[in-house]
């Protein structure tokens, strides 16, 4: 099924709702419909094979991505703060292509070959222009719906393809068609170029929930903006979510219009959540757990899960709250070992996953199996509730002599001292051991003591998995998506002092 | 006729739409209100009266499917008939809510 057909659904079920921008002077479901044909009409006469973004989140973003839909072409945001020799070189591979470019950014990426620039307001132009005409015809062919640069966290970035039927697939199977009431309102401020901003068009759209922008996060305009377009759900990452609560102490407010609060991306420290849990009981939160070769989230911690992890003094159930949830009843997920074995529950292997949604595929290389199986390269084990515990990227894996470990697992460790308000986990090499484990650790206020620390991961793990280097630093390197750079933190602490 | 998945289909005696989301196995034929459904792009049916028998209705949005051939479409379009293949009623398919997490 083409994406396409999820905007035309909520344009003839509700065409007078207001689908996207402010209260005041929004675009509602038929405005948008009309702007996103006119707009794929334009861009389709622009030719190229892809339509590119690179640009801010706004209301030109769902207008491209449906635009493009349209038009027949596949739609690939590119994240615009990478240096411009990086953007540049991601932009010269979707040639032929036409890029969609806000003003202040046109300047950095001229004269690659076979790219059409287009200004934003340009493009924005034609979609309000009704004598740009599709005409009548056929929904395009179910081809590929979405290119996006996986963020390349361990190297060079891999182009990831969605194709119309996974991203319709998790759309169709995830939400219900208009239901939500008219009064709700989603803050996106997750980037354009990420699998979070996508999937938060098609699921706002066909669940009939108005989408409101933030152009660039910071704490302060996000409740600036919660508040005054009384945001009811908004999708956040964990480094996000501290920000917002410190201000929204400081001005004494709990947003009561937000009703639903998702995080995902990467581990939630657990003072994190509970504050939050603490200070907004009125709010239900969703932990997501997914991949860009997914089509978004694979697994969910609901709000009940929430309440039930944090009143309960039994530590299995509390545990929960480190736990992404459980798979999705419309796929199938499986621990497996090293040599393709599934692996009974409390036993920590890959991540694998099966599904409609599932697409696995990167430009001109297929990383599913024939019989449908997805290795997500995630560690990961599932408890005997099904709950799964992700415990992060297998190449991050520590070989300690042999042993291996998890950075994930230690780092949850240390999460729980008082004193550590952040803390990463990484394997440095080392002569005797080939690689031994160091821990960076952000205080929170007084440096706890290297011994207590390291007495708490060998009373709660063993002795191998205490790091044998202790690094203090008063942040972590993450990207904007909440991703920590683990390489960057290894790169670092790797160079002879 | 063919279900490819995505193809779009409709009924020649209601107002009712499906698009195909899981293919059927074998020689099928989708109805609506009792009679073979048209492809979207093909002029529509007339002169047919809908099927009392098949006149439960269509609900946009959701989500129909048929045990034996594996078929699923989504109704894009709500109608008076309802779906069944070679004959068979379509079963609606019910969805457990999920929170929202995009």
């Amino acid at each position: 099924m083409h994406t396409s057909v999820l905007l035309e659904m909520a344009t003839e079920v509700f065409p007078d709702r207001l689908a996207l921008g402010p209260r005041q002077g929004g675009l509602c479901f038929s405005d948008l419909g009309a702007r996103a044909r006119a707009g794929g009409a334009w861009l389709k006469a622009k030719g190229g094979d892809a339509v590119v973004f690179i640009g801010v989140n706004g209301t030109a973003l769902p207008l491209a991505l449906f635009g493009a839909a349209t038009a027949g072409k596949p739609f690939a945001p590119i994240n615009y703060r990478l240096s411009d020799a990086d953007l540049r070189k991601l932009l010269a591979r979707t040639a032929p292509s036409v890029a969609i470019v806000d003003e202040d950014m046109l300047a950095r990426v001229e004269g690659v070959e076979g790219v059409t620039l287009v200004p934003r307001g340009a493009f924005e132009a034609a979609c309000a222009d009704p004598t740009n005409h599709a005409g009548e015809g056929e929904t395009p062919e179910d081809g590929i719906a979405v290119l996006l640069f996986t963020s390349g966290t361990t190297g060079d970035p891999k182009v990831a393809v969605l194709r119309h039927h996974h991203l319709t697939s998790y759309v169709i199977s995830s939400v219900e068609f208009m239901g939500s009431d008219e009064e709700e309102a989603a803050l996106i401020s997750v980037p354009p170029y990420h699998i979070a901003g996508i999937s938060a068009i098609l699921t706002g759209i066909y669940g009939g929930r108005r989408l409101v922008y933030l152009p660039a996060f910071t704490p302060e305009a996000w409740v600036d903006a919660a508040t005054a377009e009384n945001v009811t759900h908004a999708m956040v990452v964990p480094t996000m979510l501290g920000r917002v609560l410190d201000i929204l102490e400081k001005r004494g407010t709990n947003l009561p219009n937000l009703r639903a609060l998702s995080y995902g991306g990467g581990p939630m420290p657990h003072p994190v959540i509970e504050r939050a849990l603490k200070m907004l009981p009125h709010v239900d939160f969703v932990n997501a757990y997914g991949l860009t070769e997914t089509s978004s989230t694979i697994a969910v911690l609901g709000p009940e899960d929430h309440r039930i992890a944090i009143a309960s003094d039994d530590p299995a159930v509390r545990r929960r709250l480190s736990s992404v949830g459980q798979p999705l009843p419309t796929l199938e997920l499986e621990i497996r070992g090293p040599h393709g074995e599934v692996l009974p529950p409390g036993r920590s292997g890959e991540v694998y996953v099966r599904g409609d949604q599932v697409a696995g595929e990167y430009l001109h290389r297929k990383a599913i199996q024939d019989d449908g199986w997805f290795a997500t390269n995630d560690g990961g084990w599932l408890d005997e509730h099904g709950y799964l515990y992700v415990e992060g990227r297998l190449d991050d894996v520590i070989v300690r002599g042999g042993e291996n470990m998890s950075p994930g697992e230690i780092e949850e460790v240390l999460r729980e001292h008082p004193g550590v308000a952040d803390v990463a986990v990484l394997g440095l090499p080392d002569v005797q051991w080939g690689e031994k484990v160091a821990a960076v650790i952000v205080a929170a206020g007084e440096k706890p003591s290297i011994a207590e620390l390291a007495e708490l991961v060998k009373s709660k793990l063993r002795s191998t998995k205490t790091p044998e280097t202790w690094e203090f630093r008063d942040a972590l390197p993450y990207n904007e998506t909440g991703k920590l750079l683990r390489r960057v933190l290894k790169a670092e602490l790797s160079k002879p002092a | 006729m063919e279900l490819k998945p995505g193809s779009r289909w409709r009924s020649a005696v209601c107002n009712a739409e499906a698009v195909v989301v899981r293919p059927a196995k074998g020689d099928v034929s989708l109805e609506c209100g009792g009679h073979p459904m048209t492809p979207l792009t093909a002029p529509k049916a007339e002169g047919l009266t809908l099927s009392p028998e098949h006149s439960g209705g269509v609900a946009v949005g959701k989500r129909y499917f048929d045990e034996e051939t594996g078929l699923e479409v989504l109704a894009s379009k709500p109608g008076t008939g309802s779906l069944a293949l070679n004959g068979r009623p379509l079963k609606l398919r019910e969805a457990k809510a999920l929170p929202s997490s995009d």
